[in-house]
C-alpha cells in the first residue's frame, strides 16, 4: 500500500483529522459457513455530510490489508494519510464536497473490528484461531446492517479495488435495491489456481513459522513476524509488475562489490525486506490467514452454475469496471470477463483499462488516466444525486 | 445535431438494445438514449473520447475491434449494431460485417463513398490518391485503408446474403440531393445503410 507523506498537515484537498467511530451490534449475524457471531463491532470512519435525503452516500471497501482509516489523518502527528486519501478528498474523484463517505474495517480485521485479535465475549479470551471464516457476501451482510445503522438505505455507489472490488460486485447481487452503482477497479470474478496457489504460499510461510502456535501466538507473547514477513514479500511480488520493480530497482546494489555470500546486497531485496518486516509489525497474523482465504473463496457464479452472465441477471445498477495494463495479479483479461457478463445481461456498464507501469498496486496510484474516467464516473454520480434531490 | 443522427434515428426502435462500433464521443448513444430510451453501449479506444462518454452517462466499453473483433458478445444479442465512418478503417470490413450480422439483428452502416465525383475528378486530373475535407490524409498515414465505393459495398452484401433495407445517401452536408439521388455513386458522399441478414 503506499499513501502519500505529507510535511504539513494538513492539506486543502484533505478530509483533515479524522477520529473513528465504533458501532456495536447485538444482532447475531449468521455466516456463511454455518457458524454465528453472536455480537460483534464494527470500526469506521466517514468523511463529508449526509443530505437532506440520505442519497449521496458512499462506501469504500478495503482490500486485504486495508482498513477503515481510508483518508486524510487521525491525529495532527501522523506523517502518513489514509490509504486511498489519493482518491477520497475535495475535488478528488470520491469528492467529500458531494459526497457523504463511509469506510469501515471489515469482520476478521486487525484494525479495530471484531477480528482474531479481539476478544471473544464467550470466552472472555481472543478469538484467536478460533474466530470463524467470513466470505465477502457475510461482510456486505454487515455493511448493510452498518448502513442500517447511519440511516442509509441506498448507497449511491459501492466503491473498491482489489478484494475492495468484490465486494462493491457482491452488493450489486446481494442487495441489487440498494445500490445505484457499483465502481469495481482491479478486480476480478475469481481467483485463478496462480493466485491461490501464492495465497498458498503466504499461508504456509505464517504457519511454519515456530512462534505461530497453530494461532494461539497472542497468549504467549510472541508474534510470527518472520512468517508474516515472508508472506508479505511474497504478496508485494505479486502486485507490482515485472516493470516497475525494473524502473524502481533494476539490479542495483548497496555496494559496487559482489560480497560473495547471501546478505542483503540488491535493493530490491531490501525493499521487499523493510516492506515485510514493517508490515509484521502492524499486521496481524491470523487476520492475514483469514483475509486470503476470502479471496479464494470468492466466486460469484458459483452459485448460476459458473454463469458470471446468470448471477448478473438480477443487479439493477450501473457499473463503472476498470482495470490496469501490467497488473498480472489481476490482469486487464478478467475485468473484461466482467464486463462481458454484464454486457450479456443487459447491464449499464463502463470499462477502461488504464495503461500503468504500476502492476495491481496501481489502483492506488493517482495517475492521470485513472483519475480522469474516476473523476467522470463519480462525477455523474453526483450530478445524478444533486438532480434527484432538488 | 449531427446530420447522420435525423437518417439513423427513425430506425431504431424505442426501448431497444443498441452498440455503437466506434462511437466516439457519445454524441449518437446519447441522442438515442434520450429520444428511444434504449440500453446503448459503444466501444471505443481513444482515451479522451472514453472519458467524454462517461461524462455524457452514455455506456462505454475500451475494446480494440482489430485486436478483439466481438467475439466477446452473443448471438443477436443487440438489436441494432452501428458502425459510422468506420468500417473503411477495420482490417476486414468483411469479417466485421459478418460480426455485426451475427450479434445484431439488423446493421446501420455509414461510410465515405470512393465513388464520389470529386475523387474521382481528383485522381483523374492530379493522378494522385484524393484529398478532401472528407479523407484529409495522405495515402502513407490513412486510417482509413479499405475505402469503397457504394457499389463496392452493395456487391459485397449481396455475395455475403446481407439484405439493404434502406439506403439514404447524402451530399457532404448530410443534405439529399436531386443528383445524389439520381446518380449515387457519383453524385453521393455519403450512404447510411440499414442492413440485416
Amino acid at each position: 500500500m503506499s499513501s502519500t507523506s505529507v510535511e504539513q498537515l494538513p492539506a486543502d484537498n484533505s478530509v483533515g483529522i479524522i477520529k473513528p467511530k465504533t458501532i456495536h451490534f447485538d444482532q447475531a449475524l449468521e455466516l456463511v459457513c454455518g457458524k454465528t457471531l453472536k455480537q460483534y463491532d464494527l470500526i469506521y470512519e466517514t468523511y463529508g455530510e449526509l443530505n437532506a435525503d440520505h442519497s449521496n452516500a458512499v462506501l469504500i471497501c478495503h482490500a486485504l490489508s486495508g482498513d477503515h482509516h481510508a483518508a486524510g489523518y487521525n491525529t495532527e502527528k501522523d506523517r502518513k494519510a489514509g490509504w486511498w486519501d489519493s482518491c477520497i478528498g475535495p475535488g478528488k474523484p470520491v469528492d467529500t464536497n458531494q459526497f457523504f463517505v463511509v469506510s469501515l474495517n471489515n469482520l476478521g480485521g486487525c484494525s479495530g473490528s471484531t477480528g482474531p485479535n479481539t476478544i471473544n465475549p464467550e470466552t472472555g479470551k481472543l478469538y484467536g484461531p478460533d474466530f470463524p471464516i467470513v466470505t465477502v457476501k457475510d461482510w456486505v451482510e454487515s455493511q448493510a446492517r452498518l448502513a442500517d445503522k447511519l440511516n442509509i438505505k441506498i448507497w449511491a455507489a459501492v466503491v473498491g479495488g482489489s478484494l475492495g472490488g468484490m465486494q462493491a460486485l457482491t452488493w450489486s447481487l446481494s442487495y441489487p435495491d440498494r445500490i445505484k452503482h457499483a465502481v469495481v477497479i482491479a478486480s476480478t470474478p475469481k481467483l485463478t489456481a496462480q493466485n491461490i496457489a501464492f495465497n498458498e504460499i503466504s499461508r504456509k510461510a505464517i504457519t511454519s513459522d515456530p512462534e505461530f502456535h497453530d494461532g494461539n501466538y497472542y497468549n504467549l507473547n510472541t508474534v510470527p513476524t518472520k512468517g508474516l514477513m515472508l508472506a508479505r514479500m511474497i504478496g508485494h511480488i505479486t502486485y507490482l509488475s515485472d516493470e516497475a520493480m525494473g524502473e524502481k530497482f533494476g539490479r542495483e546494489r548497496k555496494s559496487s562489490e559482489f560480497n560473495f555470500g547471501y546478505g542483503v546486497e540488491f535493493e530490491v531485496e531490501s525493499y521487499l525486506n523493510y516492506q515485510g518486516k514493517r508490515f509484521s509489525k502492524t499486521f496481524d497474523a491470523n487476520t492475514y490467514l483469514l483475509m486470503t482465504r476470502v479471496l479464494d473463496y470468492f466466486d460469484p457464479a458459483a452459485d448460476f452454475d459458473g454463469s458470471l452472465e446468470q448471477a448478473f441477471e438480477k443487479s439493477s445498477c450501473g457499473y463503472l469496471v476498470v482495470s490496469f495494463s501490467t497488473d498480472w495479479r489481476f490482469s486487464p483479461e478478467r475485468s473484461e470477463q466482467l464486463v462481458s457478463a454484464m454486457v450479456k445481461a443487459g447491464k449499464p456498464v463502463s470499462y477502461a483499462e488504464i495503461d500503468s507501469q504500476y502492476g495491481h498496486d496501481a489502483f492506488l496510484i493517482p495517475t492521470e488516466r485513472y483519475m480522469a474516467i474516476f473523476t467522470a464516473y463519480m462525477g455523474r454520480i453526483a450530478q445524478e444525486v444533486n438532480a434527484n434531490e432538488s | 445535431m449531427r446530420a447522420d443522427l435525423r437518417v439513423i434515428e427513425p430506425w431504431v426502435e424505442p426501448n431497444t438494445q443498441v452498440l455503437d462500433l466506434g462511437c466516439g464521443d457519445g454524441t449518437l448513444l446519447a441522442y438515442l438514449q434520450e429520444k428511444k430510451k434504449v440500453l446503448g453501449y459503444g466501444l471505443e479506444i481513444d482515451q479522451k473520447q472514453i472519458t467524454r462518454c462517461i461524462q455524457k452517462g452514455v455506456n462505454v466499453v475500451e475494446q480494440d475491434l482489430d485486436k478483439k473483433g466481438l467475439s466477446n458478445f452473443a448471438d443477436k444479442q443487440f438489436d441494432t449494431v452501428i458502425m459510422t465512418q468506420a468500417l473503411q478503417a477495420v482490417k476486414r470490413p468483411d469479417v466485421m460485417l459478418d460480426e455485426m450480422m451475427r450479434i445484431g439483428r439488423q446493421g446501420i452502416v455509414t461510410f465515405p463513398n470512393f465513388g464520389y465525383w470529386r475523387c474521382r475528378h481528383y485522381l483523374l486530373w492530379y493522378g494522385k490518391m484524393p484529398m478532401s475535407k472528407t479523407l484529409p490524409h495522405t495515402w502513407y498515414n490513412t486510417p482509413n485503408i479499405h475505402l469503397c465505393t457504394f457499389k463496392d459495398f452493395e456487391a459485397l452484401c449481396q455475395q455475403k446474403n446481407i439484405k439493404i433495407l434502406n439506403r439514404t445517401v447524402v451530399d457532404a452536408n448530410f443534405e439529399q440531393s436531386r443528383f445524389a439521388l439520381m446518380w449515387p455513386n457519383l453524385f453521393a458522399e455519403f450512404a447510411v445503410y440499414r442492413i440485416s441478414r
